[in-house]
């Protein structure tokens, strides 16, 4: 019971402490910059008018979506941080695609996705392949991945794309394959889109592959210790490339709510960013698609309840940003220290149960084998 | 026992003698190439003094990241948060410019990176959190603080804005009297060989900005510090094998957060560098992801000073390429097709790698094909160079890299037993 009791304070302290370090900090940036923290606090707390409340819901099923993707691999201890240049290039392929019509209606929503997925996949595994094949490590490849996704985007976007007023944008999807959502509240509060159900799908199915088959045992063994997966015939080069492509196919679902629910083509409504968000969010949540729930709905919270700060008070809405990032770098300090006082108490007890046994059996081969 | 059984190592002056022959060697043949290649084009912009000057600016920033990342991994610390540390020099660099002028704007981006720094050898060093993720934060918090920053600080300012402060005074300039004027007299003329290297020497002497000049000599004093001092022998030890390095009494943590520190300076020069030389002013966004094409140069650099000059030059050279006609980019593809066919003959010769000649032949063709067939090349190409270069370093020569033996791992006081 109270061992039940530890492990659940144990991991809501770190996250706690994490959220109050952010508060602080946030605070003292603000009143050091000659603003007034509870201005921010008043609008930042405030409850989220209906309108917010949409916004809030649609981006946190992309934050979450994002960070699913980066966790897949960080479980295996693989570190995807080129989940950005996945979607970005995903997404332009399912632009490309669903925009050209060549299958009617919902159908073409599904090619959009499995495009999506495959391409995304499919940059990930540059970076899988170059890893199992020459040793490169994945943090290197997916960096460099990610500033080549961007060029090359920029670059088809600048010599096929449409013009548009300013900027260059792809065919519009047809009116059959939009899917607008539905309106929880009036119409001019916008539609939760349609596709967030992905993140409840992507949901499920990360929680189901990791815990109930073989291949997410295999996947979480070889991230708790490389070696003893090797030991127990887990292919680890095998598990590479496959879990890369996996968190490529989910990265490549990123954007798909708001493109078939509002953007309908890749151009300037395109949302960059989120994939860093993600990793973010990812680190935040521990890698567990319900802690990444949380860390997706506060990090979309911040970002939308922050969008008022301008209107309402003298301080930039960029300070969530740093928020964020002090969230996430005292979140993985907190589980840090939580770990090492864990440790430290195991030694601790260990030592003093051997302590204990000491004096009734004085020879050490005794006290083992009692 | 394996005292008595190892084969001594080469005397080390012999074979770096023949490393220096070797290089000087390669260092003619680029010369003659690129000289053969601006004669048979046409295309005198690929090294004209304009252009080198362009592409010595747009190196700093991309050297300083690099030397950044140098300090910090050296000591085993990964840093990935250069980035967020450049983004931080750019707005110390404009703040402290504003108020106390070009030089002090110096010590203020060096100031705001080093906190930067500072805040990367806390998480890392002290609480002993996995590099990447404390490097991802912050970028982040580092993209945040300067546009927050900017926004609070310079939006009323004269020439500033929620975004930006622009009409800040840069570090003087200098010319060396006579020598530029006769260098850039003699690379007008066009000439085979001897205009590439007067061009050179015009790049180095006309209108060089005092900062540049601070950023190359940083690398001089950190190749120094770092190599030739005891202060730098225990600091890459740190990075070699931290449980040594302490048993022999060295404070493996105080050494690491000094290298971190120093680290995120040196990306935040490189930031304030972008601020006051490269542009005339602080713009929220404008290192563009050069603290991660220093990352790369440091690793195509193999970790070491002058491979870090080397690879921040040829990255900086693509960089100032989109300033350039498409027409100079696409005369480099001849440049590239020679660089590769030389490359695969040199390795057929010396080290019988058949297979690996013949890829490289085959790319060397390729991009020969390309450069026939076409006569202009998207500027974007040359913008991606850096990251593919990399790429191809990484997956052809990976064996011939060494980082830091300790390199990226947590170090924790004590461990050494």
């Amino acid at each position: 019971m109270s061992a039940v009791v530890r492990r659940v304070l144990g991991a809501l302290v770190a996250p706690l402490v994490a959220v109050v370090a952010a508060m602080a900090i946030t605070s003292i940036v603000i009143m050091a910059s000659g603003s007034s923290p509870g201005d921010f606090w008043e609008v930042i707390l405030e409850p989220p008018a209906d309108r917010t409340m949409v916004n809030i819901v649609n981006q946190s099923s992309m934050i979450f979506l994002s960070a699913l993707a980066a966790a897949i691999g960080f479980r295996m201890n693989l570190f995807n941080i080129g989940v950005e240049g996945q979607y970005q290039v995903a997404s332009y392929a399912a632009a490309i695609t669903v925009g050209a019509a060549f299958v009617p209606g919902l159908l073409n929503v599904v090619l959009g996705l499995v495009v999506a997925m495959v391409v995304g996949a499919a940059w990930a595994g540059i970076a899988g392949l170059l890893k199992v094949t020459r040793g490169v490590s994945e943090v290197i490849s997916t960096i460099m991945l990610n500033a080549i996704a961007v060029t090359l985007v920029g670059y088809l976007l600048n010599t096929y794309g449409i013009r548009a007023g300013n900027s260059l944008r792809t065919t519009e999807i047809p009116e059959s394959s939009q899917l607008a959502g539905f309106t929880p509240f009036l119409d001019r509060d916008g539609a939760i889109w349609t596709l967030c159900l992905l993140a409840v799908v992507a949901g499920i199915g990360f929680s189901f592959l990791l815990n109930r088959t073989s291949f997410g045992f295999d996947l979480r063994a070889t991230g708790m210790s490389e070696t003893a997966a090797v030991a127990s015939g887990v292919k680890v080069n095998r598990m590479v490339i496959v879990s890369m492509m996996m968190s490529g196919a989910i990265a490549g679902l990123i954007w798909m709510p708001a493109f078939f629910g509002s953007a309908h083509t890749y151009g300037s409504t395109f949302q960059f960013q989120l994939g860093f968000t993600g990793i973010a969010v990812a680190l935040l949540g521990r890698n567990r698609p319900l802690g990444i729930v949380f860390g997706a709905l506060l990090f979309a919270f911040l970002n939308e309840q922050s969008n008022r700060l301008t209107l309402l008070t003298d301080i930039s809405q960029n300070v969530v940003q740093i928020t964020q990032g002090v969230i996430v770098l005292a979140v993985v300090v907190a589980y840090e220290v939580v770990r090492r006082r864990q440790q430290a108490a195991e030694q601790n007890a260990v030592k003093r149960q051997l302590d204990a046994a000491r004096p009734s059996s004085p020879s050490d081969d005794k006290a083992v084998n009692a | 026992m394996s005292t008595l059984t190892a084969t001594p190592a080469p005397p080390t002056s012999q074979r770096a003698g023949q490393n220096y022959w070797m290089w000087l060697l390669v260092g003619l043949g680029v010369l003659v190439a690129v000289s053969a290649v601006r004669v048979i084009t046409g295309a005198h912009e690929i090294d004209t003094p304009g252009s080198l000057r362009a592409a010595l600016i747009a190196t700093c920033p991309i050297l300083m990241a690099a030397l950044g990342g140098l300090w910090s991994e050296r000591a085993g610390v990964v840093n990935i948060g250069l980035e967020g540390q450049m983004i931080l020099g750019t707005w110390g660099a404009a703040y402290f410019t504003y108020y106390y002028g070009p030089w002090m704007g110096i010590v203020g981006a060096a100031l705001l990176g080093a906190i930067g720094g500072a805040l990367h050898a806390l998480a890392t060093v002290t609480f002993g959190v996995d590099h990447i993720v404390s490097g991802v934060a912050i970028n982040i918090i580092g993209l945040g603080a300067a546009k927050f920053l900017a926004e609070a600080y310079f939006a009323n300012l004269e020439g500033g804005g929620v975004r930006q402060l622009t009409g800040l005074d840069s570090p003087p300039s200098v010319t060396i009297p006579g020598l530029s004027d006769a260098a850039v007299a003699l690379a007008d003329q066009r000439w085979f060989v001897v205009s590439d290297v007067a061009s050179v020497v015009a790049a180095f002497t006309t209108r060089v900005n005092l900062m540049t000049v601070l950023c190359f000599a940083l690398v001089a004093v950190s190749a120094y510090v770092l190599w030739k001092t005891s202060f730098g022998l225990r600091l890459r030890s740190c990075g070699e094998n931290p449980q040594a390095a302490e048993s022999l009494g060295v404070n493996v943590l105080l050494y690491k957060w000094v290298a971190v520190t120093t680290s995120g300076a040196m990306a935040g020069i490189g930031g304030g560098f972008l601020a006051l030389v490269a542009s005339s002013g602080f713009v929220t966004g404008q290192t563009n992801g050069r603290g991660y094409i220093g990352l790369a140069a440091m690793i195509f650099g193999n970790w070491r000073p002058s491979g870090i000059l080397t690879g921040s030059l040829m990255f900086g050279y693509t960089d100032s390429l989109r300033l350039r006609s498409t027409g100079a980019i696409h005369a480099l593809l001849l440049l590239v097709a020679i660089g590769l066919i030389a490359f695969a003959v040199w390795k057929l010769v010396r080290t019988q790698q058949t297979v690996q000649a013949i890829v490289f032949a085959v790319a060397g063709g390729l991009f020969l094909l390309w450069f026939l067939s076409t006569d202009a090349v998207p500027r974007e190409f040359a913008g991606m160079t850096p990251y593919i270069a990399t790429l191809l370093v990484l997956a052809f020569a990976s064996q011939r890299l060494r980082m830091p033996k300790a390199d990226g791992q947590t170090y924790r006081k004590g461990s050494a037993g």
